[in-house]
């Protein structure tokens, strides 16, 4: 009988197919997911110390009611039409020309009836405690969408691009650092244009 | 010329497999480094509701998760099928969520904690008075940055 030369060779034939098969395995167990949602910052405890007094044309009121129905200013409202009144309150511009508040770049009506200048407007948001979350989340995602339009028209205007993507750049940890500085700047340029004042006070319970 | 023509014909050359479980080793550690293991049971069903102005929420170690919805057919005996909270595999009570996401924060460490960000995943169909209570909880404790965490869709699909 011929001696073996050696341990015999392990087949590795099959091998392919297990790294497949592990493959496959984590193929189908991976989500390679990032949450998305709306931003927001919650009013803090303590009130100021100071009473501010707000002008009542400055501030756009709006109400949910237990079946999701929409109060915009007094008025009902379909949800269709409440970017159009948030952008038309917001962007309206009412102080006089010659006035400290004077809105340079507002392109609305110049109602003086209406809010003075979008750094002084506010939105007052007020909802039930049987709002459905879904209604909720749609009014605020129109409301939001108001500041998004018209900070992406004043920044297509000084920078010739979108807000909304400079902002998501800007937040990106994989932007370069250098240009992350650069849009910083111009972030919060625009942020200050059209600063987003959206206050939830205590809800009312009719 | 007949000879040369054959001898093409029976040269095609076959492609050599011998690589290719290397390529799929690649493959199979690069999954296996991007797998995450789903690290929390949830208890709770929820669907989120869509909207259309929605922000990444980057680098996942400075957020805490809170999920609001009805509990699972396991547990919606105990526990009714009213929405309850749910973090970090348990459900907790209203009162309950302050100190638990102040334990939360404090686990972090002490660079990232001022910018911990609050995600709410919360039923589209749930009554807003949960989310108020929750919120009323997360102002006493001094944690204001939330994100009311959705799907990117169309917004008006939320009414139905």
């Amino acid at each position: 009988m011929p001696r073996r030369k050696g341990a015999p060779e392990v087949n590795a034939g099959s091998m392919a197919d297990i790294a497949f098969l592990l493959l496959i395995f984590f193929l189908v167990t991976t989500t390679i997911e990032t949450d998305a949602g709306l931003d927001r910052m919650l009013p803090p405890m303590e009130p100021p110390d100071e009473d501010v007094v707000i002008k009542q044309k400055n501030i756009f009121t709006v109400n949910i009611n237990k079946n999701g129905q929409l109060l915009a200013e007094e008025e009902l409202t379909d949800l269709k039409d409440l970017r159009t009144k948030a952008i038309a309150f917001l962007d309206n511009g009412g102080a006089a020309s010659g006035t400290p508040d004077y809105c340079s770049f507002c392109k609305g009506k110049r109602n003086p009836e209406s809010s003075d200048n979008p750094s002084k407007a506010i939105i007052s948001l007020k909802n039930d405690r049987e709002t459905p979350y879904g209604t909720y989340i749609t009014v605020q995602n129109e409301l939001v969408g108001a500041y998004n339009d018209l900070r992406n028209r004043e920044a297509q205007r000084l920078f010739r691009r979108d807000f909304t993507e400079m902002e998501a750049a800007f937040l990106n940890p994989e932007t370069p650092q250098s240009v992350r500085d650069e849009l910083k700047e111009k972030v919060q340029q625009i942020k200050d244009l059209f600063p987003q004042k959206l206050s939830e006070a205590e809800t009312s319970t009719n | 010329m007949i000879r040369f023509k054959r001898e093409k014909e029976t040269d095609v050359p076959e492609i050599s497999t011998a690589s290719l479980p290397d390529i799929v080793f690649m493959l199979l550690f690069f999954f296996m480094t991007v797998t995450v293991m789903k690290s929390e049971k949830l208890k709770v069903n929820y669907v989120l509701p869509n909207a259309s102005e929605v922000k990444k929420l980057e680098k996942p170690d400075r957020v805490i998760y809170i999920h609001i919805g009805k509990p699972t057919l396991e547990y919606a005996t105990i526990l009714g099928s009213g929405p309850r909270i749910q973090i970090n595999d348990k459900f907790v009570d209203l009162s309950d969520v302050g100190p638990y996401v102040l334990g939360q924060i404090a686990d972090k460490p002490e660079a990232i904690r001022p910018f911990m960000t609050i995600a709410l995943k919360v039923d589209k169909h749930a009554g807003m008075g949960i989310i108020l209570d929750v919120r009323q909880e997360l102002r006493k404790i001094n944690a204001l940055k939330i994100n009311y965490t959705t799907y990117e869709g169309d917004a008006y699909a939320n009414l139905e």
